[in-house]
């Protein structure tokens, strides 16, 4: 998908056309929206957390060398081992690499964006390693061999009925059932063994603190407990913007993670791994593998606007609020991440040639912005993504790629007929005589596929006041 | 030797940030009104009842008599058959103390006292797990656990249900409060845990549903 340029237009239309996937939509995404401001309904007190936030943020990025050095120090003191990787491929790599130190054929896995970033699942499974999403959501669309459709919900776009029929049809001898309470007693039973078998735990990080080299984890189901905790070796992939300063950091971000994210005060388990296990320990992994990813964040860091994007958290609120996602889903966007995050995300990483459409699906409603617990700009972000995509002298990846001589050449024209006054009256009396003869092809026959084709008065502004008896300057 | 990664990427975030860089300083969070202890008692059992966690608040007692009978009454009612327990611990020697009184239908108490590699079938079998915790969180409703070489980080995932024993004074009002006065920052342990409520799922059409994969009930014992 990520490989060929993607059909936007396409994916748009055959998402709007599924009358099923907009329900379970639109159901979702009201009651996760609702939920969230039932959590911060003091509306002080979330601005001043988002303050906060939107510091503590700022503050790791500006100083994200000396952070991830330090991590990285603290790691190895506390007995971990602490990989780095340019591109997802090495990151992937670094994984193959440590299952095959321990003849490991079977990796459990926890909901993680960067895995999902990296492709992990499908990289493993062509060197012969069977990686098995424990997340329910997860779980569930591996079964139907899809990708998230949402960052925290990724099986937010099916309903119990099409989960039930394919837990019927992918697990043997499953009997089709719709009861919620049932469906999820069938994933435990699954999984359940598989984490007792497990050879090899892979986790994501929800932040990593530089002081003491903790790593967070975020989760509800204790799946995550799981993979981080019975398989001898744990491996963590974390995109290098997610470290922080300090341990209280973490209250502060936890807070706005959980309750943008899923409406709740706090998860069912935060989960603060500093370490394998101690030669006394009983428990735990004896081997903790930490890789940090760039993938392209080094150079949105370059950048002092779009730097921002790395502010994100991931937790999915500005998908909720989208207009947009919540007509779409996830799928559409044809990349990892959807929604306005992966609007801002997805070019920068990819390039605008690759991604640039992505960032044409927003209304500029500004409702992202207004939800983001760290305050990034997105709309903002949109806009100048936008303008990269038309800019010779851009500086994202694969900008000017929507430059055709055609528009240049009227922008040219444009310019040249607002700078010269015989020229501006002329054409000032030319447009309501030739416009409505203009055919309806390309840019104008889409533009005007939703809206009233605008027609030029006959007489111009400067006339009519002249009319009017005012003199013109 | 050639460049590696780490060199590239560090020496590239360096260089996209420059030498000028001016630090926004963090705003300080509202201030709220400082809790009693009985009102924090008394948070954290409705925060954790409103995410579907068994609370009882009950007194010591004389030897730790008072809390160990309620537990015998809750563990009986809920027909438990075995129960993993850490021997050498407080709570743990404890509840061998009640239990060695002898009473009928108590579930058999199993010590966690190997390494997990030869006790993991035993483990996975085992119908509760009891931990003791390093205190509460009022303002969120969650038990703070420090698991440690006598009382391992499975016991509290792994059983169908967890029950946890909380000191009423080390309830604090917020986890910043509990990070602050315990002084994590001075000495994490391999695995700290924060814990709000039995496992649950919300990923099929946003019902929830408790117990997928770790305890599908949590009993919290306070100790008043």
């Amino acid at each position: 998908m990520t490989e060929t340029q993607f059909d936007f237009q396409a994916n748009i239309r055959k998402a709007l056309a599924n009358r099923q996937l907009r329900s379970n939509l639109s159901f979702a995404m009201g009651s996760m929206t609702a939920k969230r401001k039932a959590i911060f309904s003091d509306a002080a007190a979330f601005e001043a957390l988002r303050a906060q936030g939107n510091a503590i943020r700022r503050r790791a990025l500006l100083q994200l060398p000396e952070l991830l050095e330090r991590l990285e120090k603290k790691c190895i003191e506390n007995g971990m081992s602490v990989h780095w990787a340019e591109t997802t491929d090495e990151a992937n790599r670094i994984v193959l690499g440590i299952l095959r130190d321990h003849h490991a054929r079977r990796l459990v896995k926890g909901k993680s964006m960067v895995s999902e970033e990296m492709h992990l699942n499908r990289f493993l499974a062509d060197h012969g390693v069977e990686s098995l999403e424990t997340d329910l959501g997860e779980f569930i669309i591996q079964l139907d061999g899809e990708t998230p459709s949402h960052i925290i919900v990724p099986a937010i776009h099916k309903n119990k009925q099409e989960i039930a029929r394919t837990f019927h049809e992918k697990i043997p001898n499953t009997p089709y059932t719709e009861a919620v309470e049932e469906l999820n007693a069938i994933a435990r039973k699954t999984l359940r063994r598989k984490f007792y078998e497990g050879e090899v735990g892979l986790s994501g990080v929800n932040m990593a603190v530089a002081e003491t080299g903790t790593l967070c984890l975020v989760e509800n189901e204790g799946n995550g407990r799981m993979c981080t905790t019975v398989p001898p070796v744990h491996i963590a992939v974390m995109g290098l913007e997610k470290v922080v300063e300090k341990l209280s950091d973490v209250p502060p971000l936890l807070r706005l993670l959980t309750g943008s994210a899923t409406g709740q005060l706090i998860t069912t388990y935060v989960n603060m791994i500093s370490g394998p296990r101690k030669p006394d320990e009983k428990d735990g992994p004896r081997e903790i593998h930490l890789i940090l990813l760039d993938n392209g964040r080094s150079r949105i860091l370059s950048d002092e606007q779009l730097r921002q994007t790395l502010q994100c958290i991931r937790c999915g609120t500005c998908l909720n609020h989208c207009p947009v996602y919540t007509r779409i889903g996830g799928h559409a966007y044809g990349f990892i991440y959807p929604g306005p995050i992966g609007e801002i995300l997805t070019p920068q990483m990819e390039g605008l040639d690759k991604a640039g459409g992505i960032p044409t699906a927003s209304t500029l409603c500004n409702a992202c912005e207004e939800v983001c617990p760290v305050k990034i700009p997105i709309p903002d972000l949109i806009r100048r993504l936008r303008n990269e995509s038309y800019d010779p002298n851009g500086s994202v990846p694969g900008h000017g790629f929507k430059r055709t001589f055609a528009e240049a050449a009227v922008w040219k024209a444009w310019a040249l007929v607002n700078r010269h006054r015989g020229l501006n009256a002329l054409v000032t009396k030319m447009a309501p005589v030739l416009s409505p003869i203009l055919p309806r092809l390309g840019p104008l026959e889409a533009w005007t596929r939703g809206r009233i084709r605008p027609r030029f008065s006959q007489k111009s502004l400067h006339e009519r006041v002249r009319e009017k008896g005012i003199k013109d300057a | 030797m050639p460049e590696k990664s780490r060199e590239r990427i560090l020496r590239r975030i360096s260089s996209a940030l420059g030498d000028r860089r001016n630090l926004p300083s963090v705003p300080a969070p509202l201030q709220t009104p400082p809790l009693s202890r009985e009102e924090k008692i008394e948070q954290l059992k409705t925060r954790m009842t409103a995410m579907r966690s068994e609370v009882h608040v009950v007194p010591k007692g004389d030897r730790d008599a008072l809390w160990t009978d309620r537990l015998k009454t809750i563990v009986v009612e809920k027909g438990l058959k075995q129960m993993l327990y850490a021997p050498g611990t407080p709570v743990g020697d404890a509840v061998a103390a009640a239990w060695a009184a002898g009473d009928a239908g108590l579930p058999v108490l199993e010590p966690y006292d190997a390494p997990v590699e030869t006790f993991k079938e035993a483990l996975f079998s085992m119908d509760a797990g009891i931990t003791a915790t390093m205190g509460g969180i009022a303002d969120t409703g969650a038990l703070i656990l420090w698991p440690d070489e006598n009382e391992p980080r499975l016991m509290s995932l792994v059983p169908e249900v967890h029950i946890a024993v909380l000191d009423a004074d080390r309830i604090y009002e917020s986890f910043s409060e509990a990070m602050e006065k315990c002084v994590w920052a001075d000495g994490m342990p391999t695995n700290a845990l924060l814990i709000s409520g039995p496992s649950k799922t919300a990923d099929i059409e946003l019902v929830l549903a408790f117990g997928v994969h770790g305890p599908k009930e949590l009993v919290v014992l306070i100790l008043t």
